[in-house]
């Protein structure tokens, strides 16, 4: 991937090997009202102080306007489970929720989503506390290379918190702007079918 | 990573036309076009003026006349969502459901989606075409299977939009707001074609925006939709679109819109194909002259001569869907 050295001072490793001794120190969260800051300009090459509410926590960080919330959740955050994948918004791999709806977040500038709420894979597939969706991805085998699970993981979350209920062709329309190089199709249909069922409370 | 730029966000309609009086400023609403332009060069602003923070250009509102008042900014999906839109200008509603993956119809906007460029892999591409100010357009003796069958010429780029030919079709009219002030322009003179000006695509001019979008109220009778054919069954630019809406009285047919998308360098309103309905009842007959009507004066280039068939398909099928009830 082509992510240069934004010159921030922590790229992806130096933050996974200070992640241990608590990012809390790192990225102090604040509370809300940061965000007020409207008409302002920034200029071309310069960092601007932004909040973002991510998965129910403030991060208080320096972003460039050029950044896109991809860059910001990978290489500043640590936040690795949101995928890279075409970067142009065709693959789904970098689905996240603003404000409950999908998003790619490598069409979405992290300067834009000040203050609204934010959602990756890492808040909803907690290894000890998988969500619905992402207990029916394992319970349907609904992936092979697994590189393109957590933004169709997103993407689910987002077409059932629309539509707890869909027909399959809802189910296939609303997982339609996420592309799986291995295949998975059949399963990733199952899963959905099983997340919807299993929040009815019936069995599938 | 984009190229730097600066960026500003305005709390006003008035300020971010302050803002884009800059020629080298840009305005950014959804972003999903604009940013592959940038990463493509085909757009080089120095500074974005954001509109997000923009009241002006928000909301989505269903007048007591039964118009609708749709903000510039209004994101595609909400559109697609939208009940009386889905119930009383389906067209509008259907074409915006068929905008590319819902990813990209929750971020990207009605406005955006009339005002993006074109997709012409030879403009997008690193070609000094005509439309970017060279001599050529590449694609007419080039690979052309994407390109127009109607009105090309000095450039043979395919209007893009879905909402646009469904707009066209609902008489819709488009707000726009400049450093001149504002104006209101019917959306089927919102488009400019390559024999006009080959290097724009719609009549705005520099520093103006796009504020909101008007629809008519439907007249008793009337019915409306949109179809698209697609290289692929997921999300995918159209091929050939189609948008009509018709006013029945009875079983005659009394005014008739047909535009058709993905066929010429603008969202292109076949009268012929208008005239093969009007005073007509809907019936095998007519539906089949009017998509005979719909190709009449293609032109086709050496790859894309199934858009010929493909018209004829889509029209008689969305024809049929109307007629159906």
């Amino acid at each position: 991937m082509a992510h240069q050295d934004d010159g921030s001072g922590f790229s992806r490793r130096t933050f996974i090997g200070s992640i241990g001794v608590g990012a809390a120190g790192l990225l102090a969260p604040l509370g809300a009202g940061a965000a007020a800051q409207a008409a302002r300009e920034v200029a071309a090459g310069a960092t601007v102080a932004v909040t973002l509410q991510i998965n129910g926590q403030a991060h208080r960080l320096e972003v460039e306007p050029r950044w896109s919330l991809l860059h910001v959740l990978r290489e500043v955050l640590g936040l690795t489970g949101t995928k890279p994948g075409c970067e142009r918004g065709e693959c789904g791999a970098c689905t996240v929720l603003i404000d409950g709806a999908t998003r790619n977040a490598c069409l979405t500038l992290a300067v834009e989503v000040e203050g609204r709420e934010i959602r990756t894979i890492e808040g909803v597939a907690r290894p000890d506390q998988p969500s619905a969706v992402a207990q029916a991805f394992v319970d349907e085998d609904a992936f092979q290379c697994g590189y393109c699970t957590p933004g169709q993981v997103m993407a689910a979350e987002g077409l059932l918190a629309r539509s707890p209920h869909p027909s399959p062709e809802e189910i296939r329309a609303g997982m339609s702007g996420n592309l799986c190089r291995c295949g998975a199709y059949p399963h990733i249909l199952k899963a959905v079918e099983r997340a919807s069922a299993s929040r009815r409370g019936g069995r599938p | 990573m984009l190229p730097a730029f600066a960026y500003a966000r305005p709390g006003s309609l008035r300020e971010a036309l302050d803002l884009l009086k800059d020629a080298a400023s840009a305005p950014l609403a959804g972003g999903t076009d604009l940013q592959g332009c940038m990463e493509d060069g085909v757009a080089r602003p120095a500074r974005l003026v954001s509109l997000a923070a923009v009241p002006e250009l928000r909301g989505l509102e269903v007048r007591p006349d039964g118009s609708l008042r749709i903000g510039a900014a209004t994101p595609l999906a909400e559109l697609a969502a939208h009940p009386a839109v889905r119930q009383r200008h389906a067209a509008l509603a259907r074409a915006a459901a068929s905008v590319g993956s819902p990813q990209l119809r929750n971020q990207g906007t009605l406005g955006g989606n009339l005002l993006q460029r074109p997709r012409c892999w030879y403009f997008r591409g690193d070609f000094p075409c005509a439309r970017k100010g060279g001599g050529t357009c590449y694609a007419q003796d080039g690979r052309n299977a994407r390109h127009a069958i109607l009105g090309g010429g000095r450039c043979v780029m395919v209007h893009p939009s879905d909402t646009a030919p469904a707009l066209v079709a609902l008489d819709a009219v488009v707000q726009l707001a400049g450093p001149r002030g504002a104006r209101r322009v019917p959306a089927g003179e919102l488009f400019v074609g390559p024999e006009r000006d080959v290097r724009r695509e719609t009549v705005l001019a520099p520093g103006e925006l796009l504020v909101e979008v008007l629809v008519p109220a439907a007249p008793p009778g009337a019915r409306s939709g949109y179809d698209k054919a697609r290289a692929r069954g997921s999300f995918d630019f159209a091929l050939v679109g189609a948008a009509v809406a018709l006013v029945l009285r009875g079983r005659s047919v009394e005014r008739a819109r047909v535009v058709l998308g993905g066929v010429a360098p603008l969202p292109w309103r076949s009268r012929p194909a208008e005239q093969a309905l009007e005073g007509r009842a809907l019936d095998e007959g007519s539906l089949a002259a009017a998509a005979e009507a719909a190709v009449a004066g293609a032109d086709p280039l050496a790859e894309n001569g199934y858009k010929v068939a493909m018209t004829r398909g889509i029209v008689q099928r969305l024809l049929a869907s109307l007629a159906a009830g």
